[in-house]
């Protein structure tokens, strides 16, 4: 039978196109006949492992879908409600298309995810991005960073949604995979918001949007569905962005989803028509009969295959009231849109094709968008026992403490990263209270801008703050407990601004799922994640899964990279890391214990990869987090901070230097541990914060602290020109804010620029 | 009195205008479509920031060309009061409604900024409500600040107390180490000879609420709408 069945299609066909035997086998059931070209394109595309998630969808089912506030999920994306108000935010991958082409790849990636929003129903009012490079030593890291920023900056600046955070790290793991997440968040009102669904016979199917091209033909099933090999080129499978277009179509569609004529709409992404075809089809239990002769083009002679694997950007699938075309249609040509009814709604459950009448593919929805699923083999890599253990007699203590703080506050990882961040525009919009450079973004959600609260009256005080975050190194070294950490961190960066913690998007970056030890890492980080957001009582909303990033060297470090949104009762009660005024008191949260492994300080002193990921202990996290955040809400705290990469040092630095308009000295002569001061300053303890406060509010602080059984320390206070961090009597750290700020400030741009 | 915002396709900072105006000062608004060309009963008319046309070709080359600008310089030649921000800044210099050119800024790079910059003309109707010399704390956002114009145009500017605003020191010390983009000799703002088109690369609509760090640029509308009064 099999024999018979590669005797209609060569073997060489369909791998090209990314399918197995088996899968090319299960194509014929399902059809009982050979496909047309054009059927086995649209298979190879949705059930590749970008769209299909074979691999991960098993693991998926264990993130929670509910949590302490009303969730939402989509098709495409998912949110939460508050006071009648609709925050629906995603993150995704966008790693190998960026490895090869950096601007256009980053650049689509963030305008992929905005579509994904606004399709929504939802307005975009803020872009977050994880970013993740190999050594900058290298040149052609470099021209990634470079090249990453500029195409965030092009299409962000552009598109006219504030970039307002985000994270940055170094690995050598990622030398030939670089890791490129884009995060959007929307606002809408409940009522407004859309799926990604058709239905309704006779309703109309219309394309909108830029004209398809030939570009980006593969993009989801060649290039993001395997792992980089040895002098290959891909960068056709690459699309490119215009984000003046989106802009447009952005305007263009949240006036049509105004008109209420809209039935569902979905963003030609990943897989383009073909999965707006039949995932609004199946989505909808109906099936759809369409055209491609009405389709718009911009090149000549398209097969109908090119056609419904294409992935040129900014165009999307809407299905309209039957009689409300012209209205529609009229609101995109106002925007210079095109606007083209390419076929109905049926109720046969099946996707048709045709070109020029003539039929080219005629598949069930369900069977279509429904993707095999695998449950892949999994095992512990054995270098972990290696590298899990660190002896701490063998590593030799720097005694000059002062030398190895300014090299961390250098550290490509740990260092200022306004180069970045001034090229984006982070205050379009005017919502953004707090800026980048901050523990979170926090941004304003003026009930006149977005149609009001449930409550009712002239605005909401509420605000709402995002932050992105994970330590790949705790996630290589204990993918369960550096995926915990992660979820914690983010939260913990949450609370330090002020908010609740809400909700979470991930996205999951990881090897080749077919190798048993990197889908080891992958099935241990998702139930770290899960066990984490249970814990917090915090839903994963939206997500996706990007595998395969190898470079031929080695796979990336496990990297499910954290969004979350926090929720702040009162906008009034912001708050953000930097010191505010001499002579506060400086309180630590939490305790340092003997967490060198998996450390920054290993990495960039010593040069080792080693230990095990920090201790975690999620109740006493919970502990630190709920008194800073009634501390906050109580408007005790002038200043809170995270301790994480670089520990206790980096972080009061941090403190110190981080307004550049008003920095503040510190001198922290309270600490008294039995331990050794690299240990101390450098630690990651997990579960601590830096708070500052005015003298007579500490007893009220310590109140609080004990109350929720939180470890509580006054360390020092802060004052002068000095960091001076003290042991017992024996002075650690004594450094000006000048020579601080001269390695923290100026580092990234001379790395980059030289 | 009434304002009008323009709306080119790719403006982004529209809304953020339109609010301010409507929430802020609680003046009358509307926004005005780029084909459209009815002004009338308008009292200013605010070109927005933003990336109209995408920047496609150069900043604000093709935005003139939409049929609201002949109504506009029809507006301003009556005496109208204009206000162009950022890439409106852009539009007025490419439809001669202001003298000069915009250059890429000196590093090549975006920059989003707070700066400081000193109010050199506060005779003026947009800058009625600032005492002579004062520094105002204010963000910039664009790709080509860095403003030039030949010597005789520059010397005229400085001839006729056009240069309105120059970026300087959080002291106001105006020097070339505080200018983000390589503006000719600092210049900020510009005002054309007749007093009532106002062209800048800050942005007043993002520093007009205290909530967001700074209320320094909310003067400038109110200055506005004090002078329409009179």
């Amino acid at each position: 039978m099999a024999k018979d069945i590669k005797n209609m299609v060569k073997p060489d066909v369909y791998h090209s196109l990314g399918l197995s035997d088996k899968e090319y086998q299960n194509i014929t059931k399902i059809l009982k006949r050979k496909p047309t070209n054009t059927e086995l394109a649209m298979f190879s595309v949705e059930w590749s492992e970008h769209c299909g998630y074979l691999c991960s969808r098993k693991w998926l089912k264990l993130l929670p879908k509910t949590g302490k506030y009303k969730t939402l999920i989509g098709e495409d994306s998912g949110g939460i409600i508050i006071d009648g108000l609709a925050i629906i935010f995603k993150m995704e991958s966008h790693n190998h298309p960026s490895q090869i082409e950096p601007k256009q790849g980053a650049a689509t990636g963030v305008g992929g995810i905005i579509r994904d929003i606004f399709t929504a129903g939802a307005r975009p009012i803020a872009s977050l991005n994880s970013l993740r490079f190999g050594s900058l030593s290298q040149v052609y890291n470099k021209y990634l960073l470079s090249g990453v920023v500029n195409g965030i900056q092009f299409y962000g600046n552009c598109v006219g949604v504030p970039t307002v955070g985000g994270e940055i790290y170094f690995d050598e793991s990622y030398s030939g995979n670089c890791l490129v997440n884009a995060m959007c968040i929307g606002i809408a009102k409940k009522e407004k918001l859309m799926r990604a669904r058709a239905s309704g016979k006779g309703n109309a199917i219309m394309y909108v949007g830029s004209s398809t091209g030939r570009d980006g033909i593969g993009g989801c099933s060649i290039l993001a569905s395997h792992e980089f090999k040895e002098g290959e080129e891909k960068r056709p499978t690459v699309q490119i962005g215009d984000p003046f277009t989106e802009k447009c179509l952005i305007e263009a569609t949240l006036e049509a989803i105004n008109t209420g004529y809209l039935v569902g709409i979905k963003d030609m992404g990943a897989a383009g028509l073909t999965c707006c075809t039949g995932e609004m089809a199946s989505a909808g239990n109906s099936g759809m009969d369409v055209e491609l002769r009405a389709v718009p083009r911009r090149e000549e002679n398209m097969e109908p295959w090119e056609i419904m694997m294409s992935e040129s950007q900014e165009r999307m699938l809407v299905c309209v009231k039957k009689g409300k075309e012209e209205q529609i249609k009229k609101i995109f040509l106002k925007w210079d849109l095109n606007a083209s009814v390419i076929g109905r709604v049926t109720e046969d459950g099946l996707v048709t094709i045709r070109d020029n009448g003539k039929i080219v593919a005629q598949i069930n929805a369900h069977s279509l968008t429904k993707a095999p699923i695998y449950d892949m083999p999994y095992r512990k890599p054995r270098y972990l026992r290696k590298l899990n253990k660190l002896k701490l007699s063998k590593i030799p203590d720097s005694k000059d403490y002062n030398k190895v703080l300014l090299k961390l506050l250098a550290a490509p990882s740990i260092t200022n990263k306004a180069w970045v961040y001034q090229q984006y525009d982070h205050m379009v919009q005017t919502n953004t209270v707090v800026l980048p450079g901050s523990d979170a973004a926090v941004l304003r959600l003026p009930a006149t801008k977005y149609g009001g609260s449930a409550s009712g009256g002239k605005g909401t005080n509420k605000a709402i703050a995002a932050t992105c975050d994970c330590n790949s190194r705790y996630c290589f070294l204990n993918p369960y407990r550096g995926a915990q950490i992660a979820v914690a961190e983010a939260a913990r960066n949450l609370v330090c601004c002020g908010a609740h913690p809400a909700a979470v998007t991930d996205c999951l970056n990881f090897g080749n799922p077919k190798k048993p030890e990197s889908f080891w890492q992958f099935k241990n980080c998702v139930e770290g994640i899960a066990d984490a957001c249970k814990s917090f009582n915090v839903a994963v909303v939206s997500g996706n899964v990007s595998f395969y990033n190898e470079s031929p060297k080695s796979a990336i470090n496990p990297t499910p990279a954290i969004g979350m949104i926090g929720i702040l009762n009162d906008i009034n009660k912001a708050c953000s890391q930097n010191f505010k005024q001499e002579g506060d008191a400086i309180i630590l949260l939490g305790y340092c214990r003997q967490d060198l492994g998996a450390s920054e300080y290993l990495k960039e002193i010593h040069n080792l990869t080693k230990g095990d990921a920090p201790q975690l202990d999620l109740k006493l996290e919970q502990a630190v987090q709920k008194t800073c955040l009634e501390a906050i809400e109580k408007g005790l705290v002038n200043s809170a901070h995270d301790c994480s990469e670089g520990g206790l040092a980096v972080a009061l630095a941090e403190c110190c230097i981080s307004n550049n308009d008003k920095v503040i000295g510190a001198n922290v002569n309270k600490l008294n541990y039995d331990m050794r001061g690299d240990v101390l300053l450098f630690g990651e303890s997990q579960s601590r914060i830096i708070l500052s406060c005015n003298k007579d509010s500490v007893g009220k602080l310590r109140k609080i602290a004990l109350e929720f059984k939180a470890p509580f320390y006054v360390i020092g206070k802060t004052g002068g020109r000095v960091l001076r961090i003290l042991n017992d009597t024996e002075e650690l750290i004594y450094l000006s804010l000048e020579d601080l700020n001269e390695e923290w400030s100026g580092s990234l741009k001379k790395k980059i620029e030289g | 009195m009434k304002f009008g915002v323009v709306v080119f396709p790719g403006s982004n900072c529209d809304q953020d205008c339109f609010y301010v105006i409507k929430d802020v000062l609680r003046q009358s608004v509307k926004y005005i479509w780029h084909k459209d060309t009815d002004l009338d009963g308008l009292d200013c008319v605010i070109l927005p920031g933003g990336f109209s046309y995408g920047d496609y070709l150069r900043t604000g080359a093709i935005a003139r060309f939409s049929p609201v600008m002949k109504s506009i310089a029809d507006f301003a030649e009556k005496g109208g009061t204009v206000i162009g921000i950022c890439n409106g800044f852009q539009i007025l210099l490419e439809a001669g409604l202001l003298p000069g050119v915009m250059l890429r800024n000196r590093d090549l790079h975006f920059i989003c900024s707070y700066v400081y910059i000193k109010t050199e003309n506060n005779d003026t109707r947009f800058t009625g409500l600032y005492n002579a010399g004062q520094i105002l704390k204010i963000p910039i956002a664009h790709n080509e600040g860095n403003y030039y114009i030949d010597a005789a145009g520059l010397k005229e500017l400085r001839d006729n107390n056009q240069i309105v605003f120059r970026y300087c020191s959080a002291t106001g010390e105006v020097d070339d180490q505080f200018n983000p983009n390589g503006a000719l000799d600092n210049i900020a703002g510009i005002i054309n000879k007749k007093g009532n088109v106002l062209g800048m690369m800050p942005h007043p609509e993002r520093s007009a609420e205290k909530e967001l760090g700074s209320e320094d640029g909310y003067f400038i509308f109110q200055s506005i709408v004090k002078w329409l009064k009179i």
